[in-house]
């Protein structure tokens, strides 16, 4: 049996020395392989006398489990070594940049208008589109603007050649200088009730630091037979509530003129002026935001809607304005200026929701 | 309209504060722009006594002084050559703000010497230009006391916004009025009364188009003395910014601010015979007072005499019978020039006066005659002379009207409930006359013509504060409008090439003639039609028939400022034709520099035709158009590269436009770097044919995809869209996809074709594939290769 102890410790040792899988894999060949010196002794258990034979194949059997834990043992031991030397070995610079992924950003008047339209879509109102080279009627003469009266003047028109062998308003071409042009594009060709909402470029011949040539605006127009002027303060005091995500806002709506709007009025909120910044909602001054009104009985009439029937209310305003006093974008001709650096630090993620 | 406080106080009778006045005028629509109180400015400033003078030590153009201010002696150092012991002057303690320097005072320490305010120039409180020295104050002045006073400046400027409509407050008179009828105060009447004639007027008015003056007015003063107007007449006009020049042009001016009622005084002496008012003639000219010469046209109201034009009626006079130092006998002048023939005539000839910007928007008709007595009295009182008899040409135009307003509609379409009796009360306090609710409009409004008009008198007497908010809300169950096919399609494509690293841009819609040209405009027969008649430059003349010059110029600009590798975007219009249809909405879309940016794990690409064709092909997918359906020709406009460019269509609709921009372009452009671009037209994108958001059924395949990769060599110049689709159609039902991964041509390749490496994937459906089946089919792919010129390569 004193053999069996000698092989024993023999065989240990050799695992213990085993430094890779490979040399493992040996050992236990040369252990309990078919040629193995465990195997070659218990071929020799045949040769034994009965009682002998079966102590000595217990013992060997043993040996043969004590050697193979002893293989697994260190088998588990050199896999973890060798994880740890590949983990080692594919190490790499995380700190290094990753690969590049450009993404560009949505200019502030996309995400300004969304906002806009996304709160008037919440109150009933559709978007409507229309052209920016008008005639003089959908700009001026349907939109209560008479020949000659001054208010026409205030809006610096763009013109255009008037159209070969045309007459009257309808041959004189012009960049639309509101979008207030679709309301009665709309009121032609729909019958009240209407909400619409009209997103668009629109054209002054002004260009200095607080007036470029082009700007946008949104306008507004709400027809049915009930709507009044307690509406309008309604629904614009909850659009610039939310718009400008200022509970507390304080408004404040004015007397003003429009030649398309009896009663007109325009619509002022809150603000503090600090030495840097403009902080919107409540504090001693007020800002202009917007003009609007009750829809003149001319337009409807013009437009072809009985006036003595229905009512309602039209608004409009500046959206790079929204735009400015919202996300504190200081100059208005910056919008339109294309600056990488502007677009970059003005822009939205198109990912962020609105 | 800008007007002062004391001026204001001449017509209304009232104890309110200024804040008061400002917040109610504001609330009645008169929005006040601008408040200049000097009061307020100069508040701190107080009169100073120098008691002391002496040369400062360390520097020769400085004093040092002790300057007494009412409560105790301070040291101040002072530059100014007139400052010396007995003076009074302004002193503006440490802690004031000196408008005229932009600075707030600090105590200092002037090379040494302390001191603790400063002794004020003109210049430095805003008063003049004046710099030379310090003021100085009269000897009686008390020290102390605020400078303001000592100054003689108490009298705060209102300046209005005043809209169009309210001519009736383009004269202090009329702010009065409204204000008064808000309840600030009580209106003064004015004292018109009759001045007796002394002589029959020596001069007749003719006039020959009662249309455009309906009633003029007239009456010589003999023996008048034209100096300077006294001070406070001066004063007034200097605080609204009107310069005076001569007691009668001082009166005149004062009348047109004071009660919206333009005058206009003629040297008597320098009048050809009798005056007559009739339109004009293409041709005549006409000297005014402005030192221009004015071609008249065709129908401008014109002042004659016997000798032919001497003034434009109702917008400025002319110099050959302008009074002057030596005017001894003088003719009035005052009419009723109806507004639309001023407006025209003041447009035409772009004159901007106080006169035309009051008859324009329509003075008072009944306050012709008025006029005339107050102003004679004026005259009287300030040059002498003797009056002749009024000679009065027509009658005051009856511009009144009667409304049948009917007092519910104030909350049906103001929203305010108000009693009857108070709606009443406001419409007569404005001039409104009632007989029930038949309102008569007072002379001074021509702007009120409806119900609606009445309606807002009175809801902004009330004020809109008053009128409480509603909310608007959707009708319970109906749902949230959906956005038009066009909005969603900008939305999503906006979205999907910003995800590309493309900037959202936003650039003119004009641009300039030569640029259009390059991009379309030249071949545009309606070209002219769409060139602005009036642009503000030369560079913003053309409506832009293209998105990319704009783009183009953009990314230079941002290489110019050192960033080489733009990716710019733009949804907008383009111009093709100045109808309602010929100003199609654009995607259009720029890269230059490179594409893949230098970097440890890549390469540095340029951006080429295929980042361009990827941009427009992804938008276009977001747009809802299936791209494999897509035909790719060889026809985009003539400012692409011709061998890098193409179209992309659905049979006869091109839906964009992409490739790289033609280098004989960039010349023109004066752009060395390339460029690759895109024009998406979103409004040519065809309405999605499935209905609802259902989608097919997925009916995936239990059988493992085959891939089987083919090298063919065929021709130099065969495109690789045919290929592929003769790949593709080579069994339609098992080959889901064909893609090229290799292009070589060179060294083992002939001369002329080139080596196309293509990897198809077999999807079966019914069974997996057995090697014969796979073999069979590389011999079918083959076999139609072979249909269009190719070889397999071996």
């Amino acid at each position: 049996m004193s053999n069996i102890e000698a092989l024993k410790k023999e065989l240990v040792d050799t695992v213990k020395a085993a430094n890779d899988i490979a040399a493992l894999e040996e050992v236990r060949v040369s252990a309990l392989g078919k040629k193995g010196k465990v195997t070659d002794m218990m071929k020799t258990l045949g040769s034994l006398a009965p009682d002998e034979r079966k102590q000595m194949g217990q013992a060997l059997n043993l040996l043969k489990d004590e050697i193979s834990a002893e293989i697994e043992a260190r088998a588990a031991l050199l896999r973890q070594k060798e994880m740890a030397a590949r983990l080692q070995n594919e190490t790499v610079d995380v700190t290094l940049s990753p690969r590049p992924f450009a993404q560009g950003t949505l200019h502030p008047i996309t995400r300004t208008l969304e906002d806009l339209t996304a709160i008037f879509a919440d109150m009933g109102f559709a978007v409507k589109e229309g052209p920016e080279i008008e005639d003089d009627f959908h700009n001026f003469t349907a939109l209560n603007f008479p020949a000659g009266h001054p208010a026409r003047q205030m809006h610096d028109t763009f013109y255009l050649p008037d159209v070969a062998g045309g007459e009257g308003d309808a041959a004189k071409r012009l960049l639309r200088t509101h979008t207030s042009t679709v309301q009665v594009h709309v009121m032609q060709n729909q019958k009240p009730p209407i909400r619409v909402v009209i997103p668009g470029r629109t054209y002054r011949s002004d260009y200095d630091q607080t007036h470029t040539p082009m700007f946008h605006q949104l306008e507004g127009l709400m027809i049915d037979k009930t709507t009044h002027m307690g509406h309008l303060k309604g629904c614009l005091i909850e659009l610039c509530k939310r718009f400008f995500e200022v509970d507390t806002l304080a408004t404040r709506f004015r007397p003003s003129f429009f030649p398309f709007t009896e009663p007109s009025a325009e619509m002022d909120i809150g603000c503090s002026r600090g030495k840097d910044e403009l902080k919107i909602g409540e504090g001693g001054d007020w800002l202009e935001i917007l003009g609007c009104g009750m829809v003149h009985p001319n337009v409807l009439k013009n437009c072809g809607i009985d006036a003595e029937e229905y009512q309602g209310f039209a608004f409009g305003m500046g959206v790079e304005r929204m735009a400015m006093l919202k996300y504190g974008i200081p100059d208005l001709r910056t919008f339109f200026e294309s600056d990488l650096r502007w677009l970059k630090h003005y822009g939205f993620g198109p990912q962020e929701t609105v | 309209m800008k007007f002062t406080l004391s001026w204001l106080k001449d017509h209304l009778a009232t104890a309110a504060a200024l804040e008061e006045i400002s917040a109610k005028l504001t609330a009645i629509g008169l929005e006040v722009e601008k408040i200049e109180d000097p009061a307020a400015m100069l508040a701190g400033f107080v009169v100073g006594h120098v008691v002391s003078a002496e040369k400062h030590p360390d520097a020769d153009k400085l004093q040092c002084l002790v300057v007494d201010t009412g409560t105790e002696q301070l040291k101040v150092v002072c530059g100014a050559p007139n400052a010396r012991a007995g003076l009074k002057g302004v002193f503006a303690p440490a802690g004031s703000y000196i408008p005229g320097l932009d600075v707030t005072l600090k105590k200092a320490n002037i090379r040494g010497q302390e001191s603790n305010g400063m002794m004020c120039s003109e210049r430095e409180l805003l008063l003049s230009d004046e710099h030379k020295g310090i003021i100085e104050l009269p000897q009686d002045a008390e020290t102390g006391s605020p400078a303001v006073l000592a100054l003689n400046l108490g009298d705060p400027v209102i300046e209005i916004n005043l809209t169009p409509n309210r001519g009736d407050c383009a004269g202090v008179l009329g702010i009065a009025r409204d204000l008064a009828a808000a309840g600030l105060g009580t209106l003064k009447p004015l004292q018109a009364d009759a001045v007796a004639g002394m002589f029959k007027s020596p001069v007749s008015v003719a006039l020959k188009d009662m249309k455009a003056c309906p009633l003029f007015l007239g009456r010589a003063i003999k023996g008048v003395a034209n100096g300077a107007s006294p001070e406070w007449l001066q004063k007034r006009l200097k605080a609204v910014g009107q310069k005076p020049i001569s007691a009668l042009v001082d009166i005149t001016n004062y009348f047109s601010t004071g009660l919206c009622r333009p005058l206009h005084v003629y040297d008597a002496d320098k009048l050809s015979g009798n005056i007559h008012v009739r339109l004009s003639k293409k041709g005549e000219k006409v000297a005014a007072l402005n030192d221009n010469t004015y071609e008249l046209d065709d129908g401008m109201v014109v002042i004659c005499d016997e000798s032919g034009v001497i003034g434009l009626g109702g917008v400025m006079g002319g110099t050959s019978t302008a009074v002057d130092a030596n005017t001894k006998n003088v003719y009035i002048e005052c009419a009723y020039f109806d507004p639309a023939a001023i407006a025209k005539t003041g447009q035409k000839l772009q004159i901007d006066s106080d006169a035309r910007y009051r008859f324009e928007r329509g003075v008072d008709p009944a306050f012709t005659a008025g006029g005339m007595e107050l102003a004679t009295r004026m005259v009287l009182d300030i040059c002498g002379g003797n009056p002749g008899e009024v000679f009065v040409a027509g009658t005051a135009p009856d511009n009144m009207r009667t409304i049948a307003y009917r007092p519910e509609k104030l909350a049906a379409l103001g929203g305010r409930d108000l009693a009857e009796a108070r709606q009443k009360e406001i419409l007569s306090s404005l001039g409104f006359k009632l007989v029930g609710w038949n309102a008569r409009t007072p002379s001074w409004r021509h702007d009120v013509t409806g119900v609606a008009d009445l309606v807002e008198e009175i809801l902004r007497i009330d004020g809109y504060d008053n009128i409480p908010a509603v909310p608007v809300v959707r009708a319970a169950g109906e749902k949230m409008p959906e956005p038009a096919p066009l909005q969603k399609r900008a939305a999503a494509a906006k979205r999907a090439l910003a995800t590309r690293g493309l900037y959202e841009t936003v650039t003119w819609s004009f641009m300039e003639s030569v640029k259009s040209d390059l991009f379309g405009a030249r071949a545009n027969q309606n070209k002219a039609a769409l060139t602005l008649v009036n642009p503000i430059s030369a560079e913003l003349s053309q409506m832009r028939p293209s998105i990319l010059p704009n783009l183009i110029d953009a990314a230079g600009k941002n290489a110019d400022r050192g960033i080489p590798d733009a990716a710019l975007f733009e949804i907008g219009r383009i111009y093709v034709s100045p109808e309602n249809d010929g100003q199609p909405v654009v995607a259009a879309g720029l890269r230059s520099g490179n594409a893949a940016r230098r970097h440890w794990s890549q390469k540095a690409r340029a951006a080429d035709a295929f980042d361009a064709k990827a941009d427009a092909l992804d938008a276009l997918r977001c747009c809802g158009v299936n791209t494999a359906s897509l035909q790719i020709t060889r026809d985009a406009p003539d400012w692409y590269h011709p061998g890098r460019s193409g179209s992309l269509r659905l049979g006869q609709n091109v839906l964009a436009h992409f490739g790289e921009i033609h280098p004989g372009v960039l010349e023109s452009l004066k752009r060395d770097e390339a460029f690759a671009g895109f024009e998406i037209f979103l409004e040519n994108i065809p309405a999605p044919k499935k209905k609802g958001p259902q989608k097919s059924l997925l009916k995936p395949s239990p059988f493992q995809p085959v891939s089987r990769d083919f090298a063919f060599i065929v021709d130099e110049t065969l495109e690789a869209e045919k290929l592929v689709r003769a790949v593709a159609e080579a069994d339609k039902k098992l080959i889901t996809d064909v893609e090229i991964f290799d292009i070589y041509a060179g060294k083992g390749v002939e001369d002329g074709k080139k080596s196309v490496a293509v990897a198809v994937t077999l999807q079966p459906v019914e069974k997996t594939l057995t090697d014969e089946e796979i073999t069979a089919m590389g011999t079918k792919i083959v076999a139609a290769v072979k249909n269009i010129g190719g070889v397999l390569r071996t």
